[in-house]
């Protein structure tokens, strides 16, 4: 496996600008004949959807959902960076790469993030564009927050609903190129394979979830924007059906997939309260803004939080981070409550959980400030536990949320396969080992909107090939090879239910390969995992047929792959002997219990080939070089 | 607690569908609705038999993708939540519970609780949007929107798309769902060039796809789960006669 990150020469600033000139052209003449597939409809499938379109491509999008608008994305809360500076606080292009650089534990590449950051401004004014409903100040300028750890306001928003706003923004350029037949939508269908033709991404192969049928499709060029994996946990904020199902088969015909232990674990969630538990809820981490976190400063305190005095609350965040407080950054806001707990101050009945507390806010702003700001996060807290957060704290507990690993993409956002392109957070780039607050969304779309439509067109400049027939050698092959897996799932007829193996897995990746990890841990889950993947394939059983709607065989094919991707995050977890943002491993911590780098051992990323069933897959490493922000030890102190 | 669930099943759009009785065992208070179906459906399958289908997502309230009549009312009793965010509390041991799917012309019912609404896409397809290509953008702040506009458009464009209105209209007319698209892009001077155009495609591209009219009967609102207001319908009303007139005259 060759890595080449195709990082363009030149100072950071203009690496962009000089790459856009670089690259070759399509003639606009010829566009229409050039055929992409696009997986995925959430910010930045449909806005590479909708840009393709525009730039004259034929566009085919898939979305295993009804309807686009139902991609992941839908559920992002808090808000999406960008470098406006209109707070004229000191924010700046080189002020949010050097934090997003710095917030990634330095295990990100500095040109993509530059990038990121310059595009960020784009994206804002695109989305005012099309009519994303941002809040406004009475002025009628925009409003911003400050967010996830950012010591400037930088951070646009649409109430508690920025992912929502921003996607049906890109939800509706997307239908519009439908509407004008620009974009062939193929909602409701599945990709499970990748086709390849002499080494080039030239198709996928998709189950109807109505229908059943498997069929094949073909194109000049494959972009996955799949989203993340943090459902290989079992339990996650993730939606549902968020699965790794597209990237795990990319990366089985050959795409490299990078830092797969690189897992985020978001600190604000409401706990679990029982196994029948299908889902965590994220709590916005703009709720860190203006609550306090704290535990009783007495283990095992049973009394209700009101009754606990002020002298008996222990505000940690504060106390062991003075100048942060409780906007340090994501990793560790998580392991502190994780201590916390670990250590017997946790509340609620399972005792897995801290104290968010609101009655100071409420006090100095009043309840209707809070309920503007935070409304609709304080109704889904009372609907969902019964308590009520203006009167008595929230309770919250770190749940898995992101995943910075994905697969391997070089400066173009192109995977080691070529011609297959991965955009969003299905891609390893640019958050490092911890993502920042509101710069997933920032990524999605700098990719769909402005990165991919043009480095996707340098590719099939110089790439394009002949049309490929349906029943090409290799076409057919690929969907015999899906056929034959959905029959040997259907066939299953054992004794455990496919979401009891899931539910197992989840508490495995969970108790191993969570918030903390050890080399003992990693290697218990190690021996597990084949074992587990065995009595899937021998016990499991999947009830149903294969030519209607079948939610068991969906679930099962889906889980089949986090079966091996949890094997894969384990080998990285054990391989990476350092600390780094959310890749916490307990044999490297600081004195204080910070994560220790290894600067010297793994400025690096790990990308992994997958070699076989039976054989394990191999370490490629893609240097790290720093030219711009020094690697330090990260100190929120 | 223990309940008894009486649920739609329907093996495809051709079957003619019957309501089951299944027993819901040992159901908690802190479970949520859906939670409640899972292990209900876990249970069907370690016995071989199909679980019933019905489709959700975030189970957050946002997606849009859950949907179901509980006893009678979409998305059951809570006031302003979708039927994943509704939790047993709301239910005391012994309970009957029916459970049924969308009903509406322009919703086709799949399998069970699964009904098809990709004709609230093609209402989209047809207006509901605007026309901004990427990279062409003026500075977000070059045109300032009053706070309260911003904010009444961000209103109207809470709409999840569930299709709850159109279950709960006596006339299955998807109005509400349609207002809320056009008063969102219309209120605001960025959806203004493209108003008049937009309001006359969506209606008729609604009133293509199966739905009935609008006879103000309010149950829309009642059942939306993000308070959609039927004022954004006589919003409608008005760009939709001033554009019939402009376009007339
Ligand atoms: C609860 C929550 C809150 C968040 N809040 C924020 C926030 O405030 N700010 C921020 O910056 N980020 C936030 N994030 C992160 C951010 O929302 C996501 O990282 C981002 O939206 C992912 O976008 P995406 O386009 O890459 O993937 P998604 O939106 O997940 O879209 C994936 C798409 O791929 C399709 N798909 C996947 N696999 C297949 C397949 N095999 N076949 C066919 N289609 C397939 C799906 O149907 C879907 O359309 C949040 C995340 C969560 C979970
Ligand atoms: S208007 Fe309300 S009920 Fe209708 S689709 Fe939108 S959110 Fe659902
Ligand atoms: S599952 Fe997303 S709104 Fe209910």
């Amino acid at each position: 496996m060759k890595l080449d990150s195709r990082i363009p020469s030149g100072p950071i600033a203009q690496k962009w600008d000089q790459h856009k000139f670089e690259m070759k052209l399509v003639n606009p003449a010829n566009k229409r004949k050039h055929h992409v597939i696009v997986v995925g409809s959430g910010l930045a499938g449909a806005s590479a959807a909708a840009t393709l379109a525009e730039l004259g491509y034929a566009v085919t999008c898939f979305t295993y959902h009804d309807s686009p608008r139902r991609a992941h994305s839908i559920a992002a809360q808090g808000g999406i960076n960008a470098a406006k500076n209109y707070q004229g606080d000191g924010d700046s292009i080189y002020r949010l790469f050097y934090d997003t650089v710095k917030g990634g534990d330095f295990r990100s590449r500095e040109a993509n993030v530059y990038r990121l950051a310059q595009l960020s401004v784009n994206i804002i004014d695109q989305a005012v564009a099309q009519g994303v409903p941002f809040a406004r100040e009475y002025g009628g300028m925009l409003a911003n927050r400050s967010f996830g750890g950012a010591q400037v306001s930088r951070t646009f928003y649409a109430r508690g609903q920025t992912g929502q706003q921003l996607l049906l923004g890109a939800y509706q350029a997307l239908m519009k190129q439908v509407g004008s037949g620009a974009v062939r939508l193929r909602p409701m269908k599945e990709m499970h394979d990748l086709i390849l033709v002499d080494g080039h991404a030239r198709g996928i192969v998709t189950r109807d979830l109505i229908s059943g049928e498997i069929e094949s499709w073909t194109a000049d060029a494959v972009v996955l924007g799949t989203g993340g994996y943090s459902n290989v946990f079992y339990l996650s904020t993730n939606a549902m059906k968020c699965n790794v199902t597209a990237a795990w088969r990319a990366h089985k015909r050959g795409a490299g997939f990078a830092n797969p232990c690189f897992t985020q674990i978001h600190p604000t969630c409401i706990p679990v309260s029982g196994e029948y538990q299908s889902k965590l809820t994220l709590m916005s981490e703009s709720l860190r803004n203006d609550g306090r976190i704290w535990v009783p400063r007495n283990a095992g305190d049973g009394r209700a939080p009101n009754e606990i005095s002020a002298a008996d609350r222990d505000y940690y965040l504060e106390r062991m981070y003075p100048s942060f407080g409780n906007l340090v950054p994501r990793d560790l806001a998580s392991r502190r409550a994780k201590d916390m707990c670990d250590d017997g101050y946790g509340v609620g009945s399972s005792g897995r959980g801290v104290y968010l507390d609101f009655a100071d806010a409420i006090e100095r702003l009043g309840e209707e400030a809070i309920r503007e700001r935070y409304g609709n996060l304080f109704e889904m807290y009372e609907r969902i536990t019964g308590e009520n957060p203006y009167g008595q704290p929230m309770r919250i507990y770190p749940a898995p949320h992101y995943t910075m690993g994905g697969l391997w993409v070089d400066y173009n956002l192109m995977s080691t396969i070529p011609g297959l392109h991965v955009i969003g957070e299905a891609n390893f780039s640019d958050h490092g080992a911890n993502r920042l607050g509101a710069s997933a969304l920032m990524q999605g779309l700098a990719d769909g909107y402005f990165i991919l439509p043009y480095t996707i067109g340098d590719y099939i400049a110089r790439h394009a090939g002949d049309p490929i027939a349906p029943d090409h050698p290799d076409v057919a092959g690929t969907v015999e090879g899906v056929k034959s897996r959905t029959a040997r799932l259907l066939a299953m007829d054992g004794n455990r239910t496919v979401e009891s193996v899931h539910r197992e897995l989840g508490r495995l990746m969970w108790d191993n390969c969570g918030m903390a990890r050890t080399a003992t841990g990693l290697r218990t889950a190690l021996e597990r995992i084949p074992t587990l993947r065995e009595e899937f394939w021998e016990d499991a059983k999947v009830v149903g047929g294969g030519g209607t709607l079948n939610q068991v065989l969906e679930r099962a094919a889906r889980v089949a792959d986090f079966l091996e991707l949890g094997e894969l995050m384990c080998r990285d977890a054990l391989a990476r002997e350092e600390s780094c943002g959310g890749h916490f491993r307990e044999e490297h911590q600081t004195p204080e219990g910070e994560a220790k780098r290894n600067d010297d051992g793994f400025s690096h990323a790990s990308v992994w080939g997958y070699t076989g069933e039976d054989s394990a897959p191999v370490e490629h490493r893609e240097p790290l070089e720093f030219e711009y922000v020094t690697p330090s030890q990260r100190s929120y102190k | 607690m223990n309940l008894t669930l009486h649920v739609w099943r329907q093996a495809s759009p051709d079957d003619r569908g019957r309501f089951v009785t299944y027993e819901a065992l040992d159901v908690e208070a802190h479970m949520s609705f859906l939670e409640m179906l899972d292990v209900v459906n876990e249970g069907l399958e370690e016995r071989g038999e199909e679980p019933i289908a019905f489709d959700h997502d975030c189970r957050e309230g946002i997606c849009g993708t859950c949907g179901m009549v509980v006893n009678g009312r979409p998305h059951g009793p809570w006031k302003r939540t979708t039927v994943c965010q509704l939790h047993m509390r709301e239910y005391r041991d012994g309970d009957d519970i029916w459970i049924e799917p969308w009903r509406a012309a322009g919703f086709p019912v799949i399998r069970d609780l699964v009904v098809d609404r990709t004709s609230l896409d093609r209402i989209v397809a047809a207006g509901g949007f605007i026309s901004a290509r990427t990279g062409s953008a003026p500075d977000a702040n070059a045109i300032p929107v009053p706070k309260a506009h911003a904010e009444r458009a961000m209103d109207a464009a809470s709409c999840i798309g569930c299709g709850a209105c159109v279950a709960a209209c006596p006339n299955a007319s998807a109005m509400l769902f349609t207002s809320a698209k056009v008063a969102h892009l219309n209120l605001l001077p960025q959806g203004r060039p493209e108003k008049a155009m937009r309001v006359i495609d969506m209606v008729l591209q609604m009133e293509a796809e199966n739905f009935g009219s609008c006879t103000n009967h309010g149950a829309c609102e009642t059942a939306c789960p993000k308070d959609i207001s039927v004022d954004f319908i006589a919003l409608l009303n008005r760009d939709y006669l001033s554009a019939a007139v402009g376009r007339s005259g």
